[in-house]
C-alpha cells in the first residue's frame, strides 16, 4: 500500500499548474482532495509520475448563488456543500446528495471537482450533476471551455476532459420544483448499490419537467431521459412510476460485483428510483 | 481507631477489588495516542522486510529473478526458498502438525503466498524492490472447493506422502488432511433411524477474518555480540513463539527474548506462527540490523489467519413432544493450503465436540474432515474458544430448523431440552464435562424481558399486514441460547505443541506496600492491567491502584500459553488468586508475629489481619508488607513474594441468552436491528463495565459476521474482498443500540468463580442475528439460507420465495 515514487508539486497559480500539465502530458495529474487518486496510487492501480497539488492555487473554493445557477468552485469539499446554508436552500439536493457521500473524515477532504472529474462510476455527483443539467467548466492552454455534464462521461475513468485541461468550476441552473437522492449502500463508506438523483416540477395538470439520472449501475453515470420523459404529464401514479422504473432499466447496464448480481441491482434501481420519485414528488 | 475498624464498606471500595466498575487504566495512553504497538518501535539502522506475493493462487515457479529489484536504491537482500534451504527455515512446522512454506518452494498453493522477502533500509524502498523481483509462474488447475478437492486428481501438497498418515490418522485422498471422530457412531445412526421425527439441514459457515485493526508484525533484533536475539511482535502466546524459534532456528531458548508490546486486538489472528516472523528473523541474523515487517491491511486479509470455512450438516432426531434424542454432524473443513488451525493438539476441529450445545441430548456423533484447497492457511478461533463459534451456529441451527418440522415455538423447543440445573457437573455425549449452569433462569428471565410472547404477537400482525399488502417490512425474531467451553485448559488434554496450556502470575509486595504482578497472558485490548490487579486487591487486601500487573516480556514473566480462547481469567486469573493466596499466607505469618499471637489465632478481614474475636488489634496489608522487609522474623525468609503455575482441572462453561429483533426491507434485502437483548452468565463478575465492554465488541463482530463479512475467492482463487471496501467492518453506523443483562452462575473449581466473557457475545451473536433473518421469512416457507445476510443474499432469500412480483 505504498505508492510508486513521484514528484510533487505545489504551483501557486493555475497557469502554473496548465504549465506542468503541458509539459508531462498524461505522466500528470492534479491533486484535490486526494481520496480517490491516493488510494488508487496506493494500490498502483495508478502510477502518476507527476502530482500537481492544487491547495495554492487560489479562487477555486467559492460557491455563488446567482439569479439563474449556482457556480461551485471545483476545490469546494463535500463538507462545505453539507454546511452552506444558502445553498441548501436553493439546491437541496446536493446537501441531501453529499451526506450520503462517504463519511465526514472522506467529505472533509473530498471535493466536488475531484468528484465529477474523476470519472469514476461509483462516484455520486456525476449523476447528480447530470440530474441538475450542470456545467463543467474546464480550463487549459487554449483557455476555457464548458462541456455539459450529460456529455462529459464516456466511460469508466474516461471523460470530456483532455489531459492539459483543469475542472475549475460546475455551474448549475437553480433547481425547481421537489427532489431526492436516494441511495442504497452496504455500509459507510460504500459506493452505491444505486442510487438515484430525481428532481421533478409540479403543475395543475401534473408533473409538468421530471429529470432522472443513476448512478453505479453502468461504466458512466445515466441520465435517463426516458425515465423522466415518462413521468411529464402524469400524476406520478402506480403506472407512471413503473413507467418511468423501466425506462430507467432499459438505459442501465450494471454488473455484478461483491453488492450483488445484475438481476438484484436492477431490481434495487427500479426499487431506488421508484423511493426517489415518490419522495422528491412529495416535495414537489 | 474504632472508625477504621467500622468503616468496612469503605475499606472494601478502597480496594477497587471484584465487583468494581473499575475505569480501565490502560485507556489513559491509548486515549492519548501514548500506546507503544509494534511500529512504534524504531531502532537505530533498523531496515524494513516485505514480501513478493503471488498473483495466482495455484502455480509452479519456474525462476524468481531478483536481479533488478536489488538495483533498486536502498534495497539490501533478496531473501527466497533457496536462500533458507541451507538453514532448514524455507519450510516451518504449523500449530496443527503440519508444515508450512516460509517462502514458496517450487510453487504456491495460495493467493498471496509470500514467494520472496525484500529487505530495504526502509519501507518504501521495499515497496519499490517487490515490483522488480520477476517470478516466472506457470498456472495449475485451481481449487476453491473442498468436496471437489476430494475427488480431484491434482494433488496440492506433492510434498506430502499421499499413503502416509497425517499428525492425526489416515488421510483418505491426498488432498485430505484428517477425519476426527467425538461419541458414538453406530448407536446415534441407530436412534435416529428409529426417530419420531428427524430435521435435517445442510449449512455453510463461511469463511472470514478477524480483521484487528492492528495488523501482524514484529521487529526482531539480532545482537551478534552477545549472540541475543530480541523479538518484538503482535504476539497473542509470546513464551509460545520463544519456544517454537527456539526449535526452529536451533537459538538456545535463554538467548531469546520476545515481547509483546501493547496490541491493537487480536482476536486469534495473532496466535499463529506467520512466514514474516521467521524471514524477520533471518535477516536480522544475515543483515545484523533490526529488521521490521508490518502487514498491510491487504496482506492481514489475505494470507495471515482466516476463520471459519465449515461446511456442516447435521441430523436432529426427536419425540414428537420434542424431546431431543440423537444428534449427528459431518463437518467438511476447507483448512486451506496448509494445516495452520490454531487448535490444542489433540484437538484438530477444537472444540466442535461442543456441538450439543446446551440441550440435554443422549447419543451424538460428530466426524470432522479437513481437507487442502488453494487458500490461505489458517483456521483460529476469531473471538471464540476453538471451533466455538462453529459448534453453536450448528446446534442453533439445528433447533431452529427442528422447531419448524415440530411446527413448535422455537424458545419452547429449548426450553424442554435444556441440561437441567440439578444435572450439573453435566456429562455430555460427545464428552465434555459442563462445570455448571442455570439455563432455564436465564432463558425466562430474557425471554420476559423482550415481551417474547407481545413479540411474536407483533410478528403474526405484521405477517398479516405484509399478506394484505399494507407493508413491505417482515419482522424477524432471532434467538440463540449458547454454552461456551473456554479457558482451556486442563494439561491433562489441552498442549500446543506439547506445551501444556497452564498459565501463570508471579507476584512482588514492594517494602511500601504496592506490587507488581505478572503473568503468561497478554492483553490486546481486554484490560488484562485493570482486572488482574482487582482479582489480586481482593486477595491480598491492597488496592489495585497500587498493583502494576505486567505482560508480554519473556524475560520477566512467567511462562505462560497466552491469550485466546477466553482463557486469560479462567487459568491466568486463577493463578493470580492462588498466588495471591500464598502472598495471604505468609503475610498471616507475618500478622501473628507483629500481633504475638499463634498463627491460627490472626484471620483476614479485606485489607488487613486482626486478631480473632478482637478487631482492635490488627496489622494491615501495608504494615505486613513492610515488616517483611525490615523485620528479622524467626523462621520466615525475609520478603513478600509468590509465583502460582495454575493447571485448572476443567474448563469453564460461560452461557448466555440473546434476543435480536429486526425488520427487514423484502425489496431491497436492507435489515434493520431494532433491538439487541442480551444475557451473560460468565460467573463472578470481576469489572461489571469491562464486562458491558467486551459484549458490545464481540456482539459488533457478530454482527459483522452475520451480515456481511467473509473472505470471498472467485473460481481462479483470487480473494473477492481484500479491501475494507468490501470486507465488511461495522463503524457506530452499522451498529444498533445493545441491551445487556445477567445471571451469575460462578464455576465451581474456578478459585474465584469466573468463567470468562470476552469472546460469548460473538459465539452467542452469530447465530442470534442470523436466526433473526432466518425467522423473518419463516412465515413464508424459509427453513435455511446461508449466511453471510448481506443485502443480496437477502433479497435473494426473498425472491425465491416469491416475495417479489
Ligand atoms: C472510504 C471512501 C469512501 C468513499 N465513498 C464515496 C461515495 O460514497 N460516493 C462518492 O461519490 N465518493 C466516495 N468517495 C470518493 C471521494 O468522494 C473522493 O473524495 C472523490 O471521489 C474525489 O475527490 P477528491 O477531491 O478527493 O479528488 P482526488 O482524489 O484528488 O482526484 C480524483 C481524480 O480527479 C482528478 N481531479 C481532481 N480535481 C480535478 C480538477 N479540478 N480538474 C481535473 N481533474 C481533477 C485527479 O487528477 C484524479 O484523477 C469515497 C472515498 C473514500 C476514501
Amino acid at each position: 500500500m505504498i505508492p510508486a515514487s513521484f514528484e510533487y508539486y505545489r504551483p501557486k497559480d493555475m497557469a502554473g499548474v496548465i504549465a506542468i500539465l503541458q509539459e508531462h502530458g498524461d505522466e500528470a495529474r492534479v491533486l484535490a482532495g486526494g481520496h480517490s487518486l491516493i488510494p488508487m496510487m496506493k494500490l498502483r492501480m495508478a502510477e502518476v509520475p507527476h502530482l500537481i497539488d492544487m491547495q495554492d492555487v487560489g479562487g477555486l473554493s467559492d460557491i455563488e448563488i446567482g439569479p439563474d445557477r449556482v457556480r461551485i468552485g471545483a476545490m469546494v469539499t463535500q463538507s462545505d456543500l453539507i454546511d452552506d446554508a444558502a445553498l441548501a436552500k436553493v439546491a437541496p439536493i446536493l446537501r441531501e446528495a453529499a451526506l450520503q457521500i462517504a463519511d465526514p473524515q472522506v467529505r472533509y477532504m473530498g471535493t466536488v471537482g475531484g468528484n465529477v472529474a474523476n470519472g469514476d462510476p461509483g462516484n455520486d455527483m456525476p449523476g447528480l450533476m447530470q440530474c441538475l443539467d450542470a456545467t463543467f467548466v474546464l480550463i487549459g492552454p487554449d483557455g476555457e471551455r464548458a462541456v455539459a455534464a450529460r456529455d462529459f462521461y464516456e466511460a469508466a475513468y474516461m471523460t470530456a476532459r483532455e489531459d492539459e485541461e483543469v475542472l475549475t468550476a460546475v455551474t448549475i441552473p437553480l433547481p425547481k420544483g421537489g427532489y431526492a437522492y436516494e441511495k442504497q449502500k452496504r455500509k459507510i463508506g460504500d459506493y452505491a448499490t444505486a442510487a438515484a438523483a430525481v428532481q421533478i416540477s409540479k403543475d395543475q395538470n401534473g408533473c409538468s419537467a421530471a429529470s432522472i439520472a443513476m448512478t453505479n449501475l453502468s461504466d458512466t453515470p445515466i441520465f435517463s431521459e426516458a425515465a423522466g420523459a415518462a413521468l411529464v404529464g402524469t400524476s406520478v401514479d402506480d403506472a407512471a412510476l413503473k413507467a418511468a422504473v423501466a425506462a430507467m432499466l432499459n438505459d442501465i447496464d450494471p454488473t455484478e460485483d461483491n453488492r450483488g448480481p445484475i438481476a438484484f441491482k436492477k431490481y434495487v434501481a427500479g426499487v431506488i428510483l421508484r423511493r426517489a420519485i415518490e419522495r422528491a414528488w412529495s416535495r414537489a | 481507631m474504632k472508625d477504621e475498624i467500622d468503616n468496612r464498606d469503605e475499606r472494601v471500595a478502597n480496594l477497587k477489588g471484584l465487583g468494581c466498575s473499575r475505569k480501565r487504566v490502560e485507556d489513559a495512553r491509548f486515549t492519548q495516542g501514548k500506546g507503544n504497538y509494534v511500529d512504534d518501535i524504531k531502532l537505530d539502522g533498523m531496515l524494513f522486510g516485505d514480501f513478493v506475493r503471488s498473483p495466482y493462487a495455484h502455480a509452479r515457479i519456474k525462476s524468481i529473478d531478483t536481479a533488478a529489484a536489488m538495483e533498486v536504491p536502498g534495497v539490501l537482500a533478496v531473501l527466497t526458498a533457496a536462500d533458507l534451504e541451507p538453514l532448514g527455515l524455507h519450510w516451518m512446522p504449523t500449530l496443527a502438525g503440519d508444515k508450512q512454506m516460509v517462502l514458496a518452494d517450487g510453487k504456491v498453493l495460495f493467493q498471496g503466498q509470500e514467494v520472496a522477502f525484500v529487505v530495504a533500509e526502509d519501507r518504501f524502498a521495499a515497496a519499490d524492490g517487490i515490483e522488480l523481483v520477476e517470478v516466472e509462474y506457470e498456472e495449475l488447475p485451481v481449487i476453491v472447493d473442498p468436496f471437489e478437492s476430494l475427488k480431484s486428481d491434482v494433488v496440492l501438497r506433492e510434498d506430502l506422502d499421499p499413503k502416509a498418515p497425517g499428525a492425526h490418522g489416515p488421510r483418505k485422498h491426498p488432498n485430505h488432511i484428517f477425519t476426527w471422530e467425538a461419541g458414538d457412531k453406530a448407536p446415534t445412526e441407530e436412534v435416529i433411524a428409529n426417530a419420531e421425527v428427524v430435521a435435517t439441514e445442510s449449512m455453510y459457515y463461511h469463511r472470514t477474518h478477524p480483521c484487528p485493526l492492528e495488523t501482524c508484525g514484529c521487529v526482531a533484533s539480532m545482537d551478534k555480540v552477545n549472540g541475543k536475539l530480541t523479538l518484538w511482535g503482535t504476539f497473542q502466546a509470546p513464551h509460545a513463539i520463544r519456544t517454537v524459534v527456539s526449535l526452529i532456528s536451533g537459538i538456545e531458548e535463554h538467548n531469546i527474548r520476545v515481547i509483546s508490546p501493547d496490541i491493537g486486538g487480536g482476536f486469534g489472528n495473532k496466535v499463529g506462527a506467520y512466514p514474516g516472523y521467521v524471514c524477520s528473523v533471518v535477516a536480522s541474523i544475515v543483515t545484523g540490523k533490526p529488521v521490521k515487517w508490518i502487514e498491510d491491511r491487504m496482506d492481514n486479509l489475505m494470507t495471515t489467519a482466516f476463520a471459519r470455512d465449515y461446511h456442516m450438516t447435521g441430523k436432529i432426531s426427536a419425540t414428537k413432544e420434542g424431546k431431543i434424542t440423537a444428534l449427528h454432524c459431518h463437518v467438511t473443513a476447507d483448512h486451506g493450503g496448509f494445516d495452520a488451525c490454531a487448535d490444542p493438539t489433540k484437538f484438530p476441529a477444537g472444540f466442535m465436540n461442543i456441538c450439543t450445545g446446551s440441550y440435554d441430548i443422549p447419543t451424538a456423533y460428530l466426524e470432522v474432515d479437513g481437507v487442502y484447497t488453494n487458500k490461505a492457511p489458517g483456521g483460529v478461533s476469531y473471538r471464540c474458544s476453538f471451533r466455538v463459534t462453529e459448534a453453536v451456529y450448528f446446534i442453533e441451527r439445528m433447533i431452529e430448523v427442528l422447531a419448524i418440522e415440530l411446527n413448535m415455538d422455537a424458545a419452547e423447543l429449548r426450553r424442554i431440552n435444556f441440561i437441567k440445573k440439578e444435572q450439573f457437573p453435566y456429562k455430555a455425549a460427545l464428552g465434555w464435562e459442563y462445570d455448571s449452569g442455570d439455563y432455564h433462569t436465564a432463558w425466562d428471565k430474557a425471554l420476559k424481558a423482550v415481551d417474547y410472547d407481545g413479540l411474536r404477537a407483533e410478528q403474526a400482525q405484521r405477517v398479516a399486514d405484509f399478506k394484505a399488502g399494507k407493508t413491505r417490512k417482515l419482522m424477524g425474531i432471532g434467538l440463540s441460547f449458547f454454552t461456551e467451553i473456554v479457558g482451556a485448559g486442563p494439561v491433562k488434554n489441552c498442549d500446543i505443541l506439547g506445551l501444556g496450556m497452564f498459565d501463570s502470575c508471579e507476584i512482588r509486595i514492594h517494602p511500601t506496600g504496592s506490587a507488581i504482578a505478572r503473568l503468561g497472558t497478554i492483553s490486546q485490548g481486554q484490560g488484562h492491567a485493570t482486572t488482574f490487579a482487582q482479582i489480586l486487591a481482593s486477595e491480598i487486601g491492597l488496592p489495585a491502584d497500587s498493583i502494576t500487573i505486567e505482560e508480554g516480556d519473556t524475560d520477566t514473566a512467567p511462562y505462560g500459553l497466552g491469550t485466546y480462547g477466553s482463557r486469560s481469567t479462567p487459568v491466568a486469573g486463577a493463578a493470580t488468586a492462588m498466588a495471591g493466596r500464598k502472598i495471604r499466607a505468609k503475610a498471616q505469618m507475618i500478622a501473628a508475629y507483629l500481633l504475638e499471637v499463634h498463627d491460627n489465632d490472626v484471620e483476614f478481614d479485606v485489607d488487613r489481619f486482626v486478631v480473632k474475636g478482637a478487631p482492635e488489634r490488627f496489622k494491615t496489608m501495608k504494615e505486613i508488607a513492610f515488616a517483611a522487609y525490615n523485620q528479622a522474623i524467626p523462621g520466615l525468609e525475609p520478603g513478600l513474594e509468590a509465583v502460582s503455575y495454575y493447571d485448572p482441572p476443567n474448563m469453564t462453561y460461560p452461557f448466555g441468552a440473546y434476543v435480536c429483533v429486526m425488520d427487514i426491507d423484502v425489496d431491497t434485502g436492507v435489515p434493520d436491528i431494532r433491538r439487541f437483548y442480551a444475557l451473560d452468565d460468565c460467573g463472578t463478575r470481576i469489572n461489571p463495565m469491562i464486562i458491558e465492554g467486551q459484549i458490545h465488541g464481540g456482539l459488533t463482530e457478530a454482527l459483522a459476521v452475520a451480515l456481511g463479512q467473509e473472505i470471498a475467492y472467485d473460481d481462479m482463487g483470487n480473494v473477492k474482498t481484500g479491501t475494507l471496501m468490501d470486507f465488511f467492518l461495522p463503524t457506530a453506523w452499522e451498529v444498533p443500540n445493545y441491551e445487556t443483562d445477567f445471571t451469575v452462575t460462578p464455576s465451581p473449581h474456578h478459585p474465584i468463580g469466573a468463567k470468562g466473557v470476552g469472546e460469548s457475545p460473538h459465539v452467542g451473536g452469530v447465530p442470534c442475528f442470523s436466526n433473526a433473518v432466518q425467522d423473518a421469512f419463516r412465515p413464508f416457507g424459509n427453513r435455511h439460507t446461508n449466511m453471510p445476510h448481506d443485502h443480496w443474499r437477502i433479497w435473494r432469500t426473498a425472491n425465491e420465495l416469491g416475495l417479489h412480483d
